[in-house]
């Protein structure tokens, strides 16, 4: 091919003009989209390029920054930590939640609406709130794990010992979402049409066999979609622990989880770059598995 | 000032959505230019006083308020904005994402004596020197004015001092028939009899705290930390470090002290009915003791903390001061509403209001020395201390990243105590985390 082979120039000329029309409609929209997402972002990466010290100014240090939090024990401690939480945490809560919500679609519960709303309630509580509360009710001496113990004279181990209170945590977060994806697969569950039921149950099967071959495959893009939101709330776990790190300094270190790392770096040791190194490295941590996520659950429905 | 760290229970509640919009605050290579401190002589300062104008002031402490509208009624022509952004390290983050924007600072702000060093290192603050602030120096005690004197400079008058003293229950240790102690070893004995007694009962609560660690060991003598400029000495090897941990670990490894946060709701549960029998604390207490825990009146007490050999030391425990922020614009009020806020005026109604003064003109005033507190059984609760005062230890020295220290405490020293462990690992692992930070910060850190 030679320069001679180039397109004919009207046709590029016809092609441009409804493509302005479509940048006007969204124009306000990329303005903010650009001004409180991109922006942000490319000032973080920005930022992950320098160092700045107390002493000796602020100086251009290319990827240097990203080498260390890759190389960064703390990091990967804290990175550790919230994949941990992934794995056990998210199939929980995600197993009661659908749990609730195949249970009240299923119509023989009494007083649905009731157990649908006290279900969803801990997810209007704001999460410092939620935290608090329970912060409150660890406490083995006054607190309703000290009362628990008094009264029936165990033992209970204490919630917010360095042991186990990863899984404290995982009880606030799952007491709080659980209610959110209940909703999410409730409202994917009521719109499955009905007479696939009608004709399941002439064929003979039960209700155990129709939430197996009905339900759960017609929702299966909301459990996706649950799922993922629940990989990025992992990894971005930072209310909870950070609240209760005063209830439990020694238990909580300044790396529970990466943002925790992150908040600290910047906020505490006034290492704003390093500090967006680790946020970036994490946000592109975050956006992997959650696609990873997503490929596999398409590819599963593909191939049904 | 620490009198008011209960509330540092609701702080740090900012979430990741703050983080993100500080980040983008924050400019590399904004920061605050040199140090062309203007000076001024009393006269420019009165006649500006007298000029009508605005300030705005930072701090939590709750004595500001009345000293503000003082001020006001004084110097009619000045408006003073009072804004609280937070308590302790919420407070100073602010202050520190301020700075370095290159603006939004405070005219004046309140700052602890520990975190002082980090921003008058960094220039933040106006060298007070150039405004005569040199000549007040009689007017505080020794030991925070050399929390305010940094390097041949003046960045902040002093406001309260926290004296550490021992706080006890007249209560248990009449129930248990132990005396006072004196020396950490009674102390440590009092311990065991308590404990031995009701195993709910405890002589305190300590689960590893920065600040009380830092004055436990300025009390036992230790200089940890020496500053000269860039050059600092970190050494938690020294004689007064291990014999602060050495004492401390028979309490720790033998369940002697209740694990319970300080500042927490089952603290002051355990205040108020004695299961906590003791606390060493700075002097600004007794107040939070009477709002805190009203279940405990008139069973405190007051005495001088124990020391290693029975002669009194003591150290100082938290308490701060107030800076002028060299982004002012108008410096002259500001060193102007200093001189009130600190001085005579502004120290009368401070301690009027529950603080503990750092002047000793107050400090020596027979009023305040023959207070007679019915919370603490109608003990004069201030003659014990302003002793203390007198007996603080002198020579101590904080880094100049002090709130960076303090706040990976308990990822090093927190870790020797949970597991009950030497805490004489526990202060290596700070030292080593703290050297190697300063390092990277620019500083030369060495280790004795």
């Amino acid at each position: 091919m030679t320069a001679t082979s180039a397109p004919p120039v009207p046709a590029t000329v016809r092609r441009d003009r409804p493509n302005w029309t479509g940048w006007a409609f969204v124009a306000p929209f990329m303005a903010v989209f650009a001004l409180v997402l991109v922006a942000p972002v490319i000032y973080a990466i920005y930022l992950s390029l320098f160092r700045e010290q107390l002493i000796g100014g602020t100086s251009f240090v290319g990827l240097a920054n990203y080498a260390e939090a890759l190389a960064d024990p703390k990091f990967w401690d804290a990175f550790g930590r919230v994949l941990l939480f992934l794995v056990v945490q998210v199939p929980i809560m995600l197993g009661i939640a659908l749990v609730a919500a195949l249970a009240i679609d299923s119509g023989r519960l009494r007083l649905a609406a009731f157990f649908r709303i006290s279900v969803f309630l801990p997810y209007a509580v704001p999460a410092v709130v939620a935290t608090l509360m329970w912060g409150f009710m660890y406490g083995t001496r006054f607190g309703l794990v000290g009362n628990i113990n008094d009264f029936l004279g165990l033992d209970l181990p204490a919630p917010l010992s360095a042991n186990w209170v990863l899984a404290s945590i995982g009880n606030i977060v799952t007491w709080e979402f659980v209610g959110y994806n209940m909703l999410i697969f409730y409202a994917a569950l009521r719109v499955i049409p009905t007479d696939l039921y009608e004709a399941a149950a002439l064929d003979g099967a039960g209700a155990f066999r129709i939430v197996r071959h009905i339900k759960i495959p017609a929702i299966r893009g909301a459990i996706v979609i649950a799922a993922i939101f629940s990989v990025i709330g992992s990894f971005q776990l930072f209310n909870e622990p950070n609240i209760l790190k005063p209830l439990a300094p020694n238990a909580i270190s300044t790396y529970y989880t990466p943002n925790m790392y992150a908040y600290n770096l910047s906020f505490a040791g006034q290492q704003f770059d390093y500090s967006a190194a680790v946020a970036i490295i994490m946000g592109l941590i975050t956006v992997v598995i959650a696609y990873a996520v997503q490929l596999s659950g398409a590819r599963k429905e593909r191939t049904r | 000032m620490t009198a008011h760290r209960s509330t540092r229970r609701w702080v740090g509640l900012a979430t990741a959505a703050a983080l993100t919009a500080t980040l983008a605050a924050c400019a590399p290579g904004a920061q605050q230019g040199s140090g062309d401190a203007t000076g001024a002589t009393a006269e420019e300062i009165a006649a500006a006083l007298q000029e009508e104008s605005s300030i705005t002031v930072w701090g939590w402490a709750p004595q500001l308020e009345p000293i503000v509208e003082a001020f006001e009624e004084k110097y009619p022509q000045i408006d003073v904005k009072l804004e609280n952004v937070g308590t302790g390290n919420d407070h100073y983050t602010k202050l520190q994402n301020a700075i370095k924007a290159g603006t939004g600072a405070p005219d004046v702000a309140q700052v602890e004596y520990y975190a002082l060093p980090q921003f008058a290192l960094s220039d933040a603050f106006v060298d007070l020197t150039d405004f005569g602030a040199g000549e007040l120096e009689d007017d505080y005690t020794a030991s925070t004015w050399g929390s305010v004197a940094i390097g041949g400079g003046i960045y902040a008058l002093p406001q309260d001092s926290g004296p550490m003293a021992m706080f006890y229950r007249a209560d248990v240790f009449e129930r248990h028939g132990i005396e006072v102690p004196t020396t950490w070893d009674e102390y440590i004995a009092a311990a065991e009899k308590i404990h031995a007694a009701d195993p709910n009962a405890y002589i305190t609560n300590d689960i590893g705290d920065a600040g009380f660690t830092t004055s436990m060991i300025w009390q036992a003598g230790g200089q940890p930390y020496r500053v000269d400029g860039e050059n600092v000495t970190i050494d938690f090897a020294d004689e007064g470090s291990t014999k602060w941990a050495d004492t401390w670990n028979r309490l720790v490894q033998n369940d002697l002290v209740a694990p319970v946060p300080s500042w927490s709701d089952e603290w002051f549960q355990a205040l108020g009915d004695g299961s906590i029998a003791t606390l060493v604390i700075g002097a600004w207490m007794p107040a939070n003791l009477e709002s805190g825990a009203p279940d405990g009146a008139g069973e405190w007490r007051v005495a001088p903390m124990p020391s290693y050999d029975g002669s009194p030391a003591a150290a100082e425990n938290g308490g701060g001061g107030d800076a002028v922020l060299q982004q002012s614009e108008n410096k002259l009020v500001a060193y102007g509403f200093l001189e009130f806020l600190n001085g005579p005026e502004g120290a009368a109604i401070h301690a009027a209001n529950g603080g503990f003064p750092s002047t000793l003109a107050d400090l020596e005033s027979d009023e305040f020395l023959g207070y007679e507190s019915e919370y603490f059984g109608g003990q004069q609760i201030n003659e014990v201390l302003v002793q203390a005062a007198k007996d603080v230890v002198p020579g101590w020295q904080y880094l100049p990243f002090q709130t960076y220290a303090n706040s990976i405490f308990g990822d090093t020293v927190g870790q020797a105590y949970a597991s009950k462990g030497d805490l004489n690992e526990g202060l290596a692992a700070w030292q080593e985390a703290s050297t190697d930070y300063g390092n990277e910060q620019g500083f030369t850190v060495e280790n004795d």
